[in-house]
């Protein structure tokens, strides 16, 4: 046995981002709570990891050291990576419906001590990028050609502890080190421009020696490309400015409800069903 | 007269420094062994190790959330991370990297807090780290140990590499009088008899060690027997030693270098009332933060000496 990365035709990978989109709404109706649009954001990019020839992973061996690691900083978005997980064969997807269900090990953050295959426990805002480092840093002494991405929310992005993170990456030169800024405009209390504001990211973190690119995150190619030129740098680190928007899949629902960020609330059953009918 | 003269000790090694030497030596034999540094190698000791094996020591910069968490990440990873920097800015700046990226996953981490107490004297109370006992205590599945000499620095330094899950090894600044041989056995968790007597048990770790055996020598010439245990783990802290102190010596006095709340007197007190209610008095550094000034200076002004747990005794003995 041993990791492998899929790749599926482009259009299949467009199904498997509506079929992502399906469960996030599915799992987090279900549980009555969650974070749907600060993970929908995300899918595009989630998709292309798992399913566009990056992430070379074997969920049967989740532990196997020759694998690259995904890291969800912004540990609130977990449904994405349930989801993910679910269609990449760690689990199936009716399991995931226990999401935030007492005895469930689909906690409502990632928790790694209770689901192989999830590489860090998140929640706590600002520290996926450092353990990303220390997960590179791992590699790099062991002499794998092991990738490690870690996702981060453009909210996230007021813990200074991502900043020292970012210092430390460019220190030691981790071309194994993907971070992606989930830029979905939005964090709890409101627009993330006004709560504070720490934008333009790419300008801000090119000058610490990290290679940047600013893409529309939530267009499926042009996170597949941006990928690929991500994990071909050989001397740096590389950032990702994921320009997204939250809640992408079912923004009509949430414009009609008057709320594009809706953040921390699951969709009720009757707009969860208006909200899937968009994605078939 | 200094700390431990009483009882014939003589000054030998800081902890730390005695930590800083082991690491090296260590480091051949644990591949998986990896620095991480707040940039205070100088301090903590580490630097030995970082350059013995310059592969395998990080120092990310004056950046203790970072340094955490990288080492949470070192570990998730399959390394063994050191991670040490002064206790207060370790515990107290990145506690909650140690909760979430080290205790909550229960990661193979060494945390390790140089500095302790306040007996590293003039650099004042911004560098003394006093609660740091407790916040690490306060983790699920932290074990927190506390060695008295540079001998049971060294062995601590071993068991912690050796012991599986998160650890903190706390020590001190200033030379520490030689309490052990090299034939110590250390355990993890286990209490190590220093001195029988059935009149009272003085339970003490780190620099309160020998400032206890000292105490005992000025107890028995008023006739009051005390035993004494460095009670070096004070999480998971030995249970059974104390039951059987509070059973045999009817009494205990707890003596740290650290606040009241959350420290070894918490522990202690605890597994008493839980298990064999006696009388109890505890010699701390109460509920205050201290002063800039010389170590032994300190010592005193703050009750950390030996006359102090005497009366400490007396009070406990009359109740």
């Amino acid at each position: 046995m041993a990791v492998s990365a899929i790749q599926l035709p482009f259009d299949e990978m467009l199904a498997k981002a509506k079929t992502l989109r399906r469960h996030i709404i599915n799992m987090t109706t279900a549980a009555a709570s969650g974070h749907p649009s600060s993970s929908l954001s995300a899918v595009e990019v989630v998709t292309a990891l798992y399913f566009g020839g990056f992430l070379r992973l074997d969920p049967k061996h989740p532990a196997d050291p020759a694998r690259d690691r995904f890291i969800l900083s912004k540990g609130h978005a977990v449904p994405v990576l349930y989801a993910a997980m679910a269609e990449r064969g760690y689990f199936t997807s009716e399991e995931t419906m226990s999401l935030r269900k007492l005895g469930s090990p689909f906690e409502g953050h990632p928790n790694m001590k209770r689901m192989a295959g999830i590489e860090a426990s998140t929640g706590s805002l600002g520290q996926g990028l450092s353990l990303g480092v220390g997960q590179a840093l791992a590699c790099r002494l062991d002499k794998r050609d092991s990738r490690v991405f870690v996702m981060i929310g453009d909210g996230e992005m007021g813990e200074g502890q991502v900043w020292e993170a970012i210092a430390a990456a460019a220190k030691y030169k981790l071309s194994n080190l993907i971070a992606i800024i989930d830029q979905n405009g939005y964090q709890q209390t409101g627009a993330t421009k006004d709560v504070l504001d720490l934008k333009p990211f790419a300008d801000k973190i090119a000058p610490f020696g990290w290679h940047t690119q600013t893409i529309e995150g939530n267009n499926l190619q042009a996170a597949l490309d941006a990928l690929k030129v991500a994990v071909a740098q050989t001397d740096r680190p590389s950032v990702i400015v994921s320009q997204t928007q939250k809640g992408y899949g079912i923004l009509p629902v949430l414009a009609e409800e008057g709320d594009l960020n809706y953040h921390g609330k699951p969709l009720s059953a009757k707009l969860a069903e208006k909200a899937l009918a968009l994605l078939n | 007269m200094g700390i431990g003269e009483l009882s014939g000790y003589k000054l030998g090694q800081a902890t730390r420094d005695a930590f800083g030497e082991e690491l090296e030596k260590l480091g051949a034999s644990y591949p998986n062994v990896v620095v991480v540094d707040g940039d205070v190698g100088n301090s903590t000791r580490t630097e030995p190790f970082a350059k013995a094996f310059p592969e395998r020591a990080f120092n990310v910069g004056i950046a203790e959330s970072n340094m955490v968490s990288v080492a949470g990440g070192l570990a998730a990873a399959g390394k063994t991370p050191v991670v040490a920097s002064f206790a207060c800015f370790l515990m107290c700046n990145a506690f909650d990297q140690i909760r979430m990226s080290v205790a909550f996953p229960n990661c193979n981490v060494k945390l390790v807090g140089s500095h302790a107490g306040i007996s590293i004297g003039e650099d004042g109370p911004s560098q003394m780290g006093i609660e740091d006992v407790g916040l690490a205590c306060s983790l699920p599945g932290v074990a927190v140990i506390v060695p008295a000499d540079g001998v049971s620095a060294r062995k601590a330094t071993q068991a912690m590499l050796d012991h599986q899950g998160p650890t903190y090894l706390r020590l001190g600044r200033p030379k520490a009088p030689v309490i052990y041989d090299d034939g110590l056995k250390f355990e993890i968790g286990k209490a190590i008899p220093l001195r029988d007597g059935g009149d009272v048990t003085l339970i003490a770790n780190g620099i309160m060690v020998p400032i206890a055996m000292d105490a005992a020598q000025l107890l028995a010439q008023k006739g009051i027997e005390a035993r004494v245990l460095d009670m070096h783990t004070v999480k998971p802290l030995d249970r059974d030693a104390v039951i059987k102190a509070a059973k045999e010596t009817g009494a205990i006095v707890v003596a740290e270098e650290h606040l009241r709340h959350g420290g070894l007197g918490s522990a202690v007190a605890q597994t008493v009332v839980e298990t064999h209610p006696v009388p109890m008095g505890f010699v701390d550094v109460g509920d205050c933060y201290a002063e800039s000034g010389d170590p032994m200076g300190l010592l005193d002004k703050y009750g950390l000496t030996a006359e102090k747990i005497v009366a400490t005794v007396e009070q406990v003995k009359s109740r």
